[in-house]
């Protein structure tokens, strides 16, 4: 019988690895996989690179990871937020990378790397300074910038419904790069809401096909990061 | 009189041009106020690129969900017919030419239509989100923007000093003081706001201008 679900998010993040690049989902607070990436937190991992259209908020879930001094290097279109202090501080100091990508070209390097494709011309950031270095290439007649493929080891995600077998559903827009972050790393752990057998998703409405999910951990009463933030929580 | 126009009046300039039926990606700031001023007799889709097509307005304090939000991570609402998508979607209907109009801000315009509107450069933490391939794959470019900055440098200029956010993408600007077009000649007046001469655009702005 196929179960892939653990006991405990500890037991879920467990395999994970000093040096390893890790996917973490969310964009902004919404659909951030809080529980998860506080278990990294816990389980110590470090040397990470991780990936987040953002750098996280206040000093919980991305944020506190990166405060504890586990991240050496963060991939992302958008680092400056409102809330966001830890990451601009340690970027200032030198002690933490940066890679900026256009967000599309994030998430279609993500798929890319789940889709078998190790590189692709897009018309992104031709001409910019994010092109410097790239090779470009002509296409009937426009300028196209060659990207590469990002896969990972680790991706952390967050969904609402599971069945057994992996099959996820997401909310609303909290949905944003888990599917296909979920495609794209060695090992994909998920939190949801509600595990259900397999056969309780109406397969119409499966988002993200089981065959990309390894590990599921149930998160019942997930603690929203908006939630979080507005109470000026911090973690540990 | 005020002279020219005040930003709700720009936004609902802009508005005037969108025909009825558009897809529209609105960026963050004061290009959200077009969905606003949203003409007699038309329908708009706004589309918003973390997965949403179909986003209405902003929801009273009480009917707040935090994952239903928009690019600049403000809560919003679902209009009838809205969908969620995954992020390579969403990128795939910017990059793929499947929105009509994108309204953004601007720090730099050039007669060419090149636009400068992601960072200053220099010691700012580079920050670019999805503006990039907002002017690489959407159909219209229209940027909305005071006519000059804070200090009263233009901010249309011969050639953009700050660094690039795509070549050659800006179709039209709605400023304070008036709508110009980015022709193969370069920026041309098509509408002047309420008391503004055709001699105070020139005056602000940093390149050649032309009208009628």
């Amino acid at each position: 019988m196929i179960d892939k679900t653990v006991p405990s998010v500890e037991d879920a993040v467990a395999s994970i690895n000093d040096g390893d690049t890790v996917l973490v989902a969310g964009f902004g607070a919404a659909g951030s996989p809080v529980e998860l990436i506080h278990a990294l937190i816990d389980h110590g991992a470090k040397e990470l690179t991780v990936v987040n259209n953002n750098a996280g908020n206040g000093e919980v879930g991305l944020a506190a990871l990166i405060g504890s001094g586990q991240v050496v290097k963060m991939i992302c279109s958008y680092p400056r937020s409102g809330g966001s202090v830890v990451f601009p501080d340690l970027y200032k100091a030198g002690k933490i990378d940066l890679e900026v990508v256009p967000q599309g070209t994030l998430a279609e390097r993500i798929r890319a790397a789940g889709a078998g494709i190790p590189a692709f011309y897009t018309p992104t950031s031709v001409g910019t300074p994010l092109a410097d270095g790239k090779e470009v290439k002509e296409f009937d007649g426009k300028t196209y910038v060659m990207e590469r493929w990002l896969p990972a080891d680790i991706a952390l995600i967050k969904a609402d419904v599971a069945d057994k077998h992996g099959n996820l559903t997401y909310n609303m827009t909290a949905r944003n790069f888990g599917p296909v972050m979920c495609m794209a790393a060695k090992t994909t752990i998920v939190q949801a809401r509600e595990i259900v057998d397999a056969g309780g998703i109406n397969p119409e409405h499966v988002v993200t096909p089981g065959i990309f999910v390894d590990r599921i951990a149930h998160v019942a009463h997930p603690e929203h990061e908006e939630t979080l933030l507005q109470a000026g929580r911090r973690y540990p | 009189m005020t002279k020219g126009w005040t930003p709700d009046q720009m936004a609902a300039r802009c508005a005037l041009d969108i025909p009825d039926g558009s897809y529209i990606n609105l960026g963050i700031g004061m290009p959200e106020r077009v969905a606003d001023f949203v003409p007699e007799g038309r329908e708009f889709i706004y589309h918003s690129e973390n997965g949403l097509l179909g986003m209405g307005p902003t929801p009273p304090e009480t009917k707040r969900n935090p994952d239903l939000i928009n690019a600049g991570k403000k809560p919003v609402t679902l209009n009838p017919g809205a969908s969620f998508f995954h992020h390579a979607d969403s990128f795939a209907m910017i990059r793929g030419g499947h929105i009509d109009f994108c309204v953004l801000g601007a720090m730099q315009v050039a007669p060419n239509g090149d636009l400068a509107n992601w960072t200053t450069g220099g010691a700012a933490i580079p920050a670019v989100g999805g503006a990039m391939d907002l002017v690489a794959g959407v159909k219209s470019i229209f940027v909305v923007s005071r006519h000059t900055t804070k200090d009263g440098s233009p901010k249309l200029v011969e050639a953009c000093t700050y660094p690039l956010t795509g070549l050659g993408v800006v179709k039209r600007v709605f400023t304070d003081l008036a709508v110009i077009e980015v022709t193969e000649n370069g920026f041309h007046v098509v509408e002047l706001a309420p008391g503004v001469s055709f001699d105070e655009v020139r005056d602000k702005t940093g390149t050649e201008i032309t009208a009628t």
